[in-house]
């Protein structure tokens, strides 16, 4: 939490304390998966610590942080600021009955279950989390190997960054010296309309409205070549600023740290292909320790991501809503991890999984992850490959 | 305007603490209607008399460069920002009166800014560490400006206004608390106005007491070399 928030303040204390439950009840879900299979503890008491957890962490995911958050996004707005409280809980409404349709097309329930049962709303919980995770593993499967590898890396020399940077202050001069210009223009008009207010006589009010007319043409074309200079600025600035991040990842890849991320790269994208491309065929155990080590990799990365997103648009006023959402993502992460890694568990011990969470359809789930697996793949490399032919041709164009 | 009278300030700050709304009010004396994200750099220009009235009366134009971001950026976003602090005249640092970080950040920000100052009497930072004795000699003017005065509570602001004193105190700055979208605060014959327009002359001043000290020893031609040679790039 200090290290996302080190710059900015998160001064109400309840979201705090929401996001530090939800955080330590995800991660005893995840010790309570361990302590299973190293039969750690009685069975009993393991059943309870599980099912205990689950009502906590639904409880929380479903009234708690919906709420808040709906309270908080509309204390941000401005005209609704009187009856928070009020707006606040119709929100939640909304989103309640929005999560209720979510079931409807989904043969998750067998017609057994009741209507306030847990199973109705881990299997809703369930079907964000999982879509969730596969957009996510779809999209980090491709973008690793992309990030890693040095072959993707273009090369960038310094003067090419010079020559950039020399063009953009050329820019911001051009700019300068064209507001200069209507600066000086706006006075001498304020000037010489004050030498015209004393000017009487008809040729005095001709000449004032013919003047200030082509002064004021002559400064809208001006503003609007400020504005495609101001523009032209940015794109410049933008394309510095990758310039120098990829400069960076290539000094970083010739360290000893980046080589060994580079063979990692090598590996995981051999890996993420084959998964890509042969989804059904699976060994059991090589599975589960592999499936361990994607989801240890997938939090730390998920985890990366969201800071960094956070540092794009993070600001004073939505910081507290920025770290419920945060804390929403990640419950329903941590919930949907739990029954996707059932799919990849030795029989044995998916018995108790199986118990605390009823008698949900997992197969479904287990379709619906390699569907949206596959889609978010696909789509993520078609978006990297048109991105990557993009940026070289604007390199050349310089 | 000759391209040797540039007189260049930069505006910094957080992200979100008003720099662009409080340039639009120095610079078109309005207020901003719609404030967005700045991307890279903006920059506008004021217009400043000097000596009105007088037969010395001269106009400045001042560049007000914003810079946007956070100190918390990528290091490709600082050091692509750093082409924007060479050869200062002045800094105005920002922050926003509700938000306490955002005036520690100013620390890093004048370290970030005077670092990369090209100027030949540069300040020397050793370690980035700050040290209140560098900006005790630091040639560069600076100026503080607290905004969104008026979102402070009564019952606040004397405690919000001596942390402020604290942070002059330290930067030996001048500051100025104001709302950025009410000009009446800085209408002409307020203190704050006095203290801005103070600010300006001394940015002003190494061009002025050059061009003086040049004009008493009645070289012209080398006054115009001397003056070239010490407007750095």
């Amino acid at each position: 939490m200090r290290q996302l928030f080190k710059d900015y303040e998160v001064r109400q204390y309840v979201v705090q304390v929401v996001f530090s439950i939800t955080f330590a009840f995800s991660c005893t879900m995840f010790e309570l998966i361990i302590f299973e299979i190293l039969g750690a503890l009685s069975s009993s008491s393991r059943y309870f610590h599980w099912k205990l957890n689950l009502y906590v962490i639904l409880l929380v995911l479903i009234f708690v942080v919906p709420f808040y958050i709906g309270y908080f996004v509309v204390s941000n707005i401005r005209l609704l600021q009187r009856q928070r409280l009020l707006f606040a809980c119709m929100v939640w409404f909304t989103f309640m009955y929005f999560f209720w349709k979510l079931g409807d097309p989904f043969p998750i329930l067998s017609p057994k279950h009741g209507i306030l049962s847990i199973e109705q709303l881990i299997s809703r919980v369930g079907v964000i989390g999982v879509t969730l995770m596969a957009l996510l593993s779809g999209f980090g499967a491709v973008n690793c190997p992309y990030t890693y590898m040095s072959y993707f890396l273009r090369n960038v020399t310094d003067s090419d960054i010079l020559a950039l940077e020399r063009r953009l202050l050329q820019t911001m001069d051009m700019i300068v010296s064209k507001k200069k210009r209507i600066a000086m223009t706006r006075r001498q008009m304020y000037q010489r309309g004050e030498d015209q207010n004393k000017q009487t006589g008809f040729w005095g009010m001709i000449k004032s409205v013919t003047s200030t007319q082509t002064g004021s043409e002559n400064l809208s074309l001006i503003q609007q070549e400020i504005d495609a200079l101001e523009e032209l600025s940015r794109q410049l600035f933008l394309e510095t600023v990758d310039l120098q991040a990829t400069k960076e990842r290539i000094e970083y890849s010739k360290t000893f740290q980046g080589k060994y991320f580079n063979f990692l790269g090598y590996f995981f994208s051999i890996y993420c292909v084959w998964k890509i491309f042969m989804v059904k065929f699976w060994s059991q155990h090589i599975s589960f320790i592999l499936v361990g080590i994607i989801i240890v990799t997938s939090i730390r990365g998920l985890l990366i991501t969201l800071t960094k997103f956070f540092y794009a648009i993070s600001s004073s006023k939505s910081s507290n809503v920025i770290v419920l959402v945060l804390a929403q993502i990640m419950g329903m992460y941590f919930v949907s991890s739990v029954l996707l890694m059932r799919m990849s568990m030795p029989l044995e011990y998916r018995s108790i999984v199986t118990e605390v969470l009823g008698e949900l359809q997992f197969n479904f789930y287990h379709r619906w992850f390699d569907v949206i697996f596959l889609v978010s793949a696909l789509s993520s490399i078609l978006f990297l490959y048109l991105a990557h032919k993009q940026a070289p041709e604007k390199h050349m164009a310089l | 305007m000759a391209s040797l009278d540039r007189v260049k300030v930069l505006v910094l700050g957080d992200s979100g603490v008003g720099k662009s709304s409080l340039v639009h009010l120095l610079c078109q004396n309005q207020v901003l209607g719609n404030p967005s994200w700045t991307v890279g750099c903006s920059v506008d220009v004021r217009v400043q008399d000097y000596k009105e009235g007088t037969p010395d009366e001269k106009t400045y134009y001042i560049e007000l460069w914003d810079v946007g971001g956070s100190v918390g950026s990528a290091s490709s976003i600082k050091s692509t920002r750093a082409v924007f602090y060479n050869s200062v005249n002045g800094i105005i640092l920002v922050h926003d009166l509700t938000n306490k970080k955002s005036s520690q950040n100013l620390y890093r920000w004048s370290l970030e800014a005077l670092n990369k100052d090209s100027s030949p009497t540069g300040v020397i930072v050793s370690n980035g560490d700050y040290d209140r004795e560098q900006f005790a000699e630091n040639p560069v003017p600076l100026l503080l400006i607290g905004t969104k005065f008026d979102q402070i509570p009564e019952t606040k602001r004397s405690e919000v206004l001596t942390r402020t004193a604290f942070l002059s105190e330290d930067f030996n700055a001048e500051e100025i608390n104001l709302d950025c979208t009410n000009p009446r605060y800085l209408a002409a014959g307020t203190s704050n106005a006095v203290k801005l327009s103070r600010f300006f002359d001394k940015v002003r001043i190494p061009h002025q007491f050059l061009s003086l000290s040049l004009q008493m020893t009645g070289f012209t031609d080398r006054k115009r070399f001397n003056f070239k040679s010490l407007h750095y790039d």
